[in-house]
């Protein structure tokens, strides 16, 4: 194990490298970050043994990888903002067809107003296209799931593209300290990719097919399952990365000090760092609060949320996203999942971050104070009570 | 928490100097965390940039811009403004690369751009300027920049770069050493 001072970018293309990815397909413009330079020097150097095909445009960057992987590749691509919204018609064909593609996704915000800073407003988007989606919280977490993709993705009965999500700039452009497991350690965790859902001249079968209304149900069911199959696959694969190489995730959700919490922030990403400082500063004040960090989007930790979730008095989500119209899309998975689950609690929903917008402590401490105060309802963090009123007078 | 900030024109460097900085830190020991990051958006040679490095002994939960540094180090001169000295929290230093003398005891002066003509033979002072945060910051040491300098930078430029990490820190040490008196 190696140690070393890498920003977000550059750990995920370790993690990639250790991967032993066999095909690298990239669109090398903004809003691409630097993840697929790093690999293309990897390749370049001889470290990585693998294709890297430059391709014209996000849309190409994923067709080129199913085709990649209906060979039986083992295959990456990376992307960001408006080049994710611009291969939305193959993330459904990728997910379809069952591909196990592995992409990095670098959170960043969707124009207008052109911007191209930092917010999740890109992937959450994209929640019903059929993929596993994950959150990175730090450097670390980006590099260990680069590994643990591959293994969730190709488990047969998941058979499901994988997108890694981190943090524009603030975890893709960070740099901070990682340790890089041994090509041995990750060769003992990851075994090579193997499937029959590929082309064969021994096995010839159908792919990329259609399917009619009397059957069409059949395959987006089977999707469904495939995903959902994903959550033991993902506690499987922590618990052998934890076995091989020493580091323990928790799952599809990470809990800080919610054991006695009567007030409970949910949140992703990187921002959960900072909201843990907050906790422990109101804890030494005697206010019993903690932190939820939703690891997983896709499959959504339903089960998870319900046991983490007894005896809370309130709960807020904060989130870098907004489905306009209505609220944040995180914001309506996890109350969806507390209805279900029959936790009848006040909550309240924090828009913030968007455009790369800065999130502070004291906002963070401001939420938990409303929700002390019985505070429910939409937020906009960053949004004055003057600009609010305004609108009133519009009215 | 011990909070750098840079400030230099984009193509000088900062961001590289604030990231070699974080190296050298976690290099120092196992219990040492550092994040490194330059100010976000798009860059353009020549215009204002910053750069942050933030050290602690633990996991660093903030990533958002230092508002008030510890040190403020500036590359090139004419970024310092009077306002220069609110970014400092109490006690805090600026570390400015000039050949003037300015009589404050904030403000530690080493003229970077002397020592990168003679020993670089290039108007580049990142590096120079590691050596004179160095010779004021009890946390990092200089052997350690000169560690990760070697870590960073490719073969060719190492010893230079190193040799002139030394003078800064000398002039650094002796300009530390004159504010104090």
């Amino acid at each position: 194990m190696a140690k070393k001072f890498l920003s977000g970018n550059e750990a995920f293309a370790e993690g990639v490298r250790l991967a032993r990815a066999q095909v690298i397909s990239a669109y090398p413009i903004t809003p691409q970050t630097i993840v697929v330079e790093r690999l293309a020097d990897m390749v370049e150097d001889g470290s990585l043994d693998a294709q890297f095909v430059h391709v014209e445009s996000e849309h190409s960057a994923l067709s080129c990888a199913m085709g990649a992987s209906s060979v039986g590749a083992r295959t990456f691509t990376a992307t960001s903002s408006q080049g994710l919204l611009y291969m939305a018609e193959c993330l459904y064909y990728a997910a379809g067809g069952r591909f196990p593609i592995v992409m990095m996704n670098a959170n960043r915000s969707t124009a207008l107003p052109w911007n191209i800073y930092g917010d999740q407003r890109d992937s959450i988007s994209q929640l019903d296209s059929g993929w596993i989606q994950a959150y990175a919280g730090d450097a670390q977490e980006a590099l260990d799931l680069a590994l643990m993709s591959y293994y969730i993705a190709e488990k047969k009965q998941v058979s499901t593209p994988f997108m890694a999500n981190l943090d524009g700039f603030i975890l893709t452009h960070t740099y901070e300290v990682v340790d890089i497991p041994d090509q041995e350690q990750a060769d003992a965790f990851l075994p090579p990719f193997q499937t029959d859902n590929k082309m064969s001249l021994e096995q010839p079968r159908n792919l990329g097919f259609t399917a009619g209304p009397d059957y069409n149900i059949q395959f987006n069911y089977k999707e469904h399952k495939g995903l959902l199959a994903a959550r033991d696959a993902i506690l499987e694969a922590e618990e052998r990365f934890a076995q091989i190489i020493g580091r323990r995730y928790s799952g599809l959700l990470e809990q800080y000090k919610t054991e006695d919490a009567e007030y409970i922030l949910i949140t992703l990403g990187s921002i959960a760092g900072l909201a843990r400082e907050v906790v422990d500063t109101l804890r030494s004040k005697d206010i019993r609060v903690g932190i939820i960090r939703l690891r997983y989007l896709r499959p959504f930790p339903e089960a998870e949320l319900k046991e983490a979730l007894q005896g809370v008095k309130a709960l807020a989500v904060l989130e870098k996203d907004i489905s306009f119209g209505k609220e944040g899309t995180v914001y309506t998975n996890v109350t969806a999942s507390l209805f279900q689950a029959g936790i009848r609690v006040p909550s309240a929903n924090y828009i913030g971050g968007l455009g790369g917008r800065n999130i502070s402590e004291q906002e963070i401490t401001q939420i938990f104070t409303d929700l002390a105060n019985g505070g429910q309802g939409l937020h906009f963090i960053g949004i004055a009570p003057e600009e609010e009123q305004e609108e009133v007078h519009a009215k | 928490m011990i909070e750098i900030l840079w400030h230099g024109r984009g193509g000088q460097g900062a961001f590289t100097a604030a990231r070699i900085l974080g190296t050298a830190y976690v290099n120092q020991g196992n219990n040492a965390f550092a994040l490194a990051f330059p100010s976000f958006g798009p860059e353009r040679r020549g215009a204002p940039i910053r750069a942050f490095t933030k050290l602690s002994s633990s996991p660093i939960g903030d990533r958002s811009e230092i508002k008030k540094a510890d040190y403020s180090v500036f590359l090139d001169e004419t970024l310092l403004t009077p306002a220069s000295l609110e970014e400092l929290k109490e006690g805090g230093k600026l570390i400015v690369n000039t050949k003037k003398h300015l009589e404050d005891s904030q403000v530690i002066c080493v003229d970077g751009d002397a020592i990168a003509q003679e020993i670089l033979q290039l108007p580049i002072t990142n590096t120079i300027m590691l050596g004179a945060l160095a010779a004021v910051c009890e946390h990092i040491d200089l052997s350690a920049i000169e560690q990760a300098i070697r870590e960073s930078m490719p073969l060719r430029l190492q010893e230079k770069n190193i040799a002139a990490v030394r003078e800064a820190f000398r002039s650094g040490t002796a300009c530390r050493k004159e504010g104090t008196k």
